[in-house]
């Protein structure tokens, strides 16, 4: 196993356990962790074929992404917290009334 | 602007200004005198340009006037023009439409004077006499049925005219279906005639059935269905029951439009196309009888009539039915002779009916009337004169035009029979019976009237008394001006049948004992309190009855034809196509939509983890196939 597919496999692996900790995971918290994960992984899965290609394009993406998602993160955290003021818990399920 | 074009414009112009303009102004003092000078102004003015148009057309030797105003289309190579036509015909239809016309406006001004809707009753009448104007100045069989069609609605908003109350409201509707079932028929004699001549010009239908050969259609079937329309407009049988029923209009309308001038549009029609009646001998013969038919008929009602009205309105329908003798019996010239003398005697009936009815406070019933004579006398004298006239006493004017009739109808080579001749005279024996049992109801006797009634009875104003003497006068002097005679150059008379060419003095003769048999009758019958009457009225009570309930032709028309017709649009268009089809597809598809969005809203459940783990099914989902099918 070569170093890129090595790589592939992490970033799966990545991805893998952040979509299960979102299924799985009941905390706000946690999940807004586990799709960072997920994100993470694709950002690796990115950076990897971009090193193979060798097109520098991807590696900048990549810094556009973590931009993006530093911005998500950022306003998903407040309205976590807002949530949070309202009825004390972060369990997901409690805000199940949400539905559009 | 040619003068036939500002005579059919003018009434135009007054109902615009009537009906936009005044109807704002009501309440206003000046508003009321607008409405009179322009609603009167404007169709006296239409009569003396009519004048001038007769004399134009005597100096050019009869040659008729055209005048195109527009081409409306052009289907193929004929235009459809919006063309007037002035000949001798026109002549006398223009004459009597405005003259009679401009009267009755006077006329109105006195009757109408505190009813609250005065401009938008004159605003009515004028269009009524725009359109027809433009009936009776129409070159075209298409501009005749605008007329046609808009003197329809005319009088369907004057029948209506007080619409507060649902029984005229009715009326008026029930005028405007009954003239839709005509109407039927006139639409599919003109496309025939369009279909086989290929134009609507009246002149050149008439041409090219005089001429040989003939048009490849049969012109009794054209005439049939042309006469369909006419039985409609000019109340013959079946569709008469629309014409008493509009007497719930106001009385100088009644006058207007359903004794002089509308309903006699039907008359004219078949005297315009001659040319088709001329060669249809089924046809013609068929309204000769239906002629009679509806004289006799309508006259056997008159004879127990007790709303002074109603007596006049099916003495209107026997009247017409004389017309379309003369029509059937090819006497054209004779029918609208008839017309032109009914146009006054029964146009100063109805006014003077009206100026009884003022006189005592809207009282109709002529069982509460009786010794009016002396306090009413104007109204009297002229009602008397056009009660003579109408019974066809010489010399008054409904003689001549009568007796001529009655002459044709047994001596006409173009199907005068001793059998319609013996209905028509009988006929007219009733119609002088009739009328003079009114008269003698009405004003001689013993008073009737009850208290309150008694004490305001009153003479009308001069507007109404005027015009109740200028008719009058026509009345009885009308029937010296020769029309057939006038109009024979354009419509010929018929041949007289050799065997029968003695018979005119001794019908001369008997038409003038018929006259004055049945005012001897009336007199017998209702002197004094009027017992003769009472007992024939006791000794023949069902016959009483049948009259009395108009034959129940009204009771057999609802049964026939009303119920059948509600119950199918009940239940088959209203219940069956409307709601359970139409109704049912739409609510069953918003039902369908409702009951699937309520079983796919269950899916969301706003529990996160249920979504992301659908989303993953779905995703691997279109993974799997993409692997399968790539």
């Amino acid at each position: 196993m070569d170093k890129t597919q090595l790589l592939i496999a992490l970033a799966l692996a990545l991805f893998s356990l952040g979509l299960v900790g979102v299924i799985v995971r009941r905390n706000l918290l946690v999940m807004l962790m586990c799709m960072e994960l997920m994100l993470n992984g694709v950002n690796l899965s990115l950076v990897t074929f971009a090193q193979e290609a060798g097109a520098t394009v991807g590696a900048v993406l990549v810094f556009l992404i973590f931009v993006v998602a530093t911005a998500e993160i950022a306003i998903a955290i407040p309205i976590v917290l807002l949530l949070v003021r309202r009825r004390h818990t972060l369990d997901a399920d409690a805000y199940a009334d949400l539905k559009g | 602007m040619g003068t036939l074009t500002l005579i059919a414009l003018l009434p135009l112009a007054g109902f615009l200004l009537n009906g936009l303009l005044a109807t704002r102004l009501s309440g206003h003092p000046f508003g009321k005198r607008f409405v009179t000078v322009v609603g009167c102004g404007l169709p006296i003015l239409a009569f003396l340009l009519a004048i001038r148009a007769l004399v134009d057309l005597g100096a050019g030797g009869y040659v008729p006037l055209q005048e195109v105003v527009f081409t409306w289309a052009t289907i193929g190579r004929e235009p459809f023009e919006i063309a007037f036509h002035f000949d001798r015909l026109t002549a006398v239809m223009v004459l009597i439409v405005t003259g009679v016309g401009s009267l009755i406006h006077v006329y109105s001004t006195g009757y109408m004077h505190d009813d609250e809707s005065y401009a938008r009753y004159f605003a009515y009448l004028n269009l009524f006499l725009f359109f027809m104007l433009l009936l009776v100045l129409g070159r075209s069989l298409l501009v005749l049925f605008v007329g046609w069609e808009g003197v329809g609605l005319a009088s369907y908003l004057l029948i209506g005219f007080w619409f507060e109350d649902p029984e005229k409201a009715a009326a008026g509707k029930k005028a405007f279906i009954v003239n839709r079932i005509g109407d039927a028929g006139f639409l599919l004699g003109m496309f025939l005639l369009y279909t086989v001549v290929g134009t609507l010009d009246m002149d050149r239908i008439n041409a090219a059935f005089l001429a040989t050969p003939a048009p490849a259609v049969s012109a009794t079937l054209v005439g049939i269905l042309l006469f369909i329309g006419a039985t409609g407009k000019s109340a013959q049988i079946p569709l008469y029951v629309w014409l008493p029923d509009a007497m719930a209009g106001p009385t100088p309308v009644s006058a207007l439009i359903h004794a002089a001038t509308m309903v006699t549009a039907g008359v004219y029609m078949c005297a315009r196309l001659w040319g088709i009646f001329a060669n249809a001998a089924g046809a013609s013969e068929l309204i000769a009888w239906i002629g009679v038919l509806t004289a006799f008929v309508a006259a056997t009602i008159a004879l127990v009539q007790t709303d002074i009205k109603k007596v006049l309105a099916y003495s209107t329908v026997s009247q017409l039915g004389f017309m379309f003798v003369a029509i059937g019996v090819g006497a054209y010239g004779v029918a609208v002779f008839h017309l032109y003398t009914h146009a006054f005697f029964k146009a100063c009936l109805f006014l003077g009916a009206g100026s009884v009815i003022h006189a005592l406070s809207g009282e109709q019933d002529i069982r509460k009337m009786g010794g009016l004579r002396g306090r009413i006398p104007v109204t009297f004298w002229t009602f008397a004169i056009a009660t003579a006239a109408i019974a066809g006493l010489p010399p008054l004017s409904g003689f001549f035009s009568k007796d001529e009739i009655l002459w044709f109808a047994f001596a006409s080579d173009q199907g005068g029979s001793a059998g319609v001749f013996a209905l028509a005279a009988l006929t007219a024996l009733m119609t002088a019976f009739y009328m003079f049992r009114l008269l003698w109801l009405v004003f001689f006797g013993a008073s009737r009237l009850d208290a309150h009634a008694a004490a305001h009875v009153h003479e009308s104003p001069l507007s109404m008394t005027g015009v109740l003497a200028i008719l009058a006068v026509l009345s009885a002097i009308g029937g010296f001006l020769s029309i057939p005679h006038f109009l024979e150059p354009m419509l010929p008379l018929p041949g007289i049948q050799p065997s029968r060419a003695g018979a005119h003095v001794p019908i001369v003769v008997m038409s003038v004992l018929l006259g004055l048999a049945g005012l001897a009758g009336a007199a017998w019958f209702f002197a004094g309190k009027g017992e003769r009457a009472e007992a024939v009225k006791v000794r023949f009570a069902g016959l009483h009855r049948v009259l009395s309930g108009k034959y129940f032709v009204d009771e057999l028309y609802d049964l026939v034809i009303n119920r059948p017709l509600l119950w199918v649009s009940e239940n088959v268009f209203l219940r069956l196509s409307d709601r359970a089809l139409i109704d049912g597809t739409l609510n069953g598809l918003a039902a369908l939509a409702q009951r699937t969005s309520g079983a796919m809203g269950r899916l969301q459940t706003g529990h996160l983890h249920l979504y992301v783990l659908l989303a993953l099914i779905g995703i691997l989902a279109v993974l799997f196939w993409g692997w399968r099918h790539v």
